[in-house]
């Protein structure tokens, strides 16, 4: 240490009890310093790169400043209108949609609103447009009044839906997008359920947590005989057959998912090969790919590593005195395998089944590749709400929702496993 | 696990049944990816064996797809971005995270727990929410489409591979070691290359390859991050695979499983140094 330089050692007994206390707790603080310091970077690289886009990015789906950004006029007149009101808004409201849209025209603004308020009302885009036409010719202080002729230009200025769901999306932020995550709508001004064809959230997420939880049932039920046999058979073989847990573990992930695709497919080898033996007609070939059987097959052969990893590593530990010394007091082979062996594979079995449920649920790849549309999860939605729509508060409340119940997941596996204890390889 | 000459017929039944059945999952685990091989061969255009294939006929047999590999301009550009960027990601997360490594493994590290789970998290948070996330973020700053914005991105997911790997490795360090250098005069730079360094490389080499192959791998990430300068070669399996099944890919999965061996080949001869080091 460097201190000592500058502070040279006392004597024996001007190190009284105090000093000590004080030099101990110096050369600590200067440890805890030393180490944080060497974490700091790191640290401070991923709350920059990745901790914060992922909070600005949950930002967004409750971010709504597009509507009162646009049109300011218009927010503030129809706050004096009642929702529930079965009258039109009164003229000066009116005259402040032609006041903003105008502006809107002018900063070409007004198409964003249109794409905004097209995500909850399908044809907004088409009245932006006529509105935005007409109104370039009209003078706000000479022409008015304006309500007659909105409606001219467009018969849904005179339709109480329109004026309902801009009222409803016009706050600054709102629970609109979290509301669309679960199928329920605010168009009318008040929270009411998706009609069944706009439905597709809630069967996402639910189809996500049972496939999920399946292909997690699949690879407890095909990698426990595995992971026994590797933990009881002598080191030697155990280590070969450990390289073909490994292999499929370290090939990459689109290698394995083509590689279902050409076994799967109509025109694949497992139908070739079922065909050849013909126990299926060539003319009605089975379909296993593009739908949820063909997502279970792959998915539960691609996590299956992520299984029998943990559970062999917990296998190993268990002493195999304790099965001998059950069945030498009676036991058959059944209850000594059931009553003293199962118990103690249990955490194997919690570390590795809470593992695949964690990836699966926030599998993307493999869903889009080999599931097609009925083999569809949450993931694929939200990256077709990026790349299709567009719509960022839509990427924004099902990705917080998925993101919130793996945060709890992961918080399990913590309290569970630890998270010093993930074992890889 | 030997049967023992009692054994009743019951549990010779159980005893073959057994393995039979750890066979058949084998099977399942290893079939997908050696299918693959031979098909890469295929003289023709098809995703399935032809019967000139299955008669051995070497007609039926060809490296055309290999030569389009080698030789599609698309494909190359994409090995070459899959080799530029996957290094130097590897590079970023190894030496990031072998210092924070060192430093979470000291004994009195202050919110050591929380610490932990934020460097772990790149790994938990599904990936479609890591990739929006910092695609609208590296836009905001300029980053999104550019080399180093994939760079960075990769190795803050290869990150979490290199904390658990060398925090393993230092689980069993032993720090008398370090001590004894210092009390002999080495600086800590000096303690850390001649003395800690050689003794926690298997740990590092191996999370190295995890992030190396986690960068590699990757595409959800690059697609959102990346342009199509960037397109790697993942990106460009992917695309093949979600349009029109492209007849390279087989050859390209084939070359990869190689990559995959050669990977895991070098993570069991550490492994083994490790055990013989360790005793």
């Amino acid at each position: 240490m460097t201190s000592t330089a500058t502070d040279p050692h006392p004597s024996d007994e001007e190190l009284t009890g105090g000093e000590l206390k004080r030099r101990l707790a110096r050369a600590l603080r200067r440890q805890k310093i030393r180490a944080l310091l060497l974490i700091a970077p790191l640290l401070l690289f991923i709350l920059l790169g990745f901790i914060a886009p992922i909070g600005s990015m949950l930002f967004r789906s409750v971010e709504n400043n597009i509507v009162t950004d646009i049109m300011p006029n218009t927010v503030a007149a129809l706050q004096t209108w009642d929702v529930d009101s079965t009258e039109l808004p009164p003229e000066p409201v009116f005259r402040a949609v032609v006041q903003d849209i105008q502006v809107a025209a002018e900063q070409r603004t007004a198409m964003q609103l249109a794409r905004r308020m097209n995500f909850e009302v399908p044809g907004f885009t088409t009245l932006m447009r006529q509105t935005q036409r007409a109104v370039r010719r009209w003078d706000v202080e000479t022409d008015g009044p304006f309500r007659d002729q909105l409606i001219e230009v467009s018969s849904d200025w005179g339709d109480l839906h329109t004026w309902r769901a801009l009222k409803a999306y016009s706050s600054e932020y709102t629970s609109g997008y979290y509301l669309a995550a679960v199928d329920h709508t605010m168009v009318s001004g008040h929270i009411e359920p998706l009609p069944d064809d706009r439905s597709i959230h809630i069967m996402l997420f639910w189809r996500t947590a049972w496939m999920s939880a399946l292909i997690c049932f699949m690879t407890l039920l095909l990698g426990y005989p595995v992971a026994f046999l590797l933990a009881n058979v002598k080191e030697r073989y155990a280590n070969l057959l450990l390289i073909m847990v490994l292999l499929p573990f370290w090939t990459s992930l689109l290698v394995r998912t083509s590689s279902w695709k050409v076994l799967l497919q109509e025109q694949g080898v497992i139908n070739d090969f079922l065909v050849w033996l013909g126990l299926v007609a060539d003319d009605n070939r089975l379909s296993m790919i593009n739908n949820k059987f063909g997502v279970i097959v792959a998915m539960t052969h691609i996590l299956l590593p992520f299984m029998v990893l943990p559970l062999y590593s917990v296998m190993k530990t268990v002493p195999p005195s304790y099965v001998r010394a059950a069945k030498s007091l009676g036991a058959n082979d059944w209850t000594a395998f059931w009553r003293v062996y199962f118990p103690q594979s249990i955490p194997g079995i919690g570390a590795g089944a809470i593992l695949v449920f964690i990836i699966a649920v926030g599998y993307y790849i493999t869903p889009e590749l080999v599931g097609g549309p009925s083999g569809m999860f949450i993931s694929n939605r939200i990256a077709h709400q990026w790349y299709v729509s567009g719509n960022w508060g839509l990427v924004g409340a099902p990705g917080t929702i998925l993101l919130v119940a793996v945060l709890v997941l992961y918080w399990v596996y913590d309290r569970v496993v630890g998270i010093d204890n993930v074992k890889l390889g | 696990m030997a049967l023992p000459s009692y054994a009743s017929p019951l549990q010779r039944f159980w005893y073959y049944a057994f393995r039979v059945i750890c066979g058949l999952v084998f099977f399942y685990l290893m079939f997908p990816i050696l299918v693959i091989i031979p098909l890469s061969f295929n003289a023709e255009d098809f995703f399935t064996f032809t019967p000139a294939m299955l008669s051995f006929d070497p007609a039926g047999y060809s490296l055309k797809h290999y030569v389009d590999f080698f030789t599609n301009p698309d494909w190359q550009m994409a090995t070459m971005n899959s080799l530029t960027i996957a290094p130097m990601a590897t590079l970023l997360s190894v030496s990031l995270g072998t210092l924070a490594a060192i430093g979470l493994s000291q004994s009195h590290v202050p919110f050591k727990r929380v610490i932990m789970a934020v460097l772990i998290s790149p790994m938990i948070v599904p990936l479609i929410i890591s990739a929006a996330g910092m695609y609208f973020f590296f836009s905001a700053v300029g980053l999104q489409g550019t080399y180093w914005g994939v760079v960075l991105a990769h190795a803050i997911l290869g990150i979490p591979f290199v904390i658990i790997t060398v925090t393993a490795t230092l689980v069993g360090f032993d720090r008398s070691l370090t001590r004894a250098s210092a009390s002999m005069g080495a600086g800590p730079v000096r303690t850390f290359m001649k003395v800690q360094l050689p003794l926690i490389l298997p740990g590092v080499i191996s999370g190295a390859l995890f992030a190396f192959i986690t960068s590699f791998d990757e595409v959800v990430v690059v697609i959102f991050v990346g342009s199509a300068a960037q397109q790697t070669l993942p990106w460009q399996m992917f695309i093949g695979l979600r349009e029109q099944i492209s007849p390279t890919i087989p050859a390209v999965a084939t070359l990869m499983v190689g990559l995959s061996i050669l990977l895991l080949a070098t993570l069991e001869i550490l492994r083994r140094r490790n055990e013989r080091l360790r005793g």
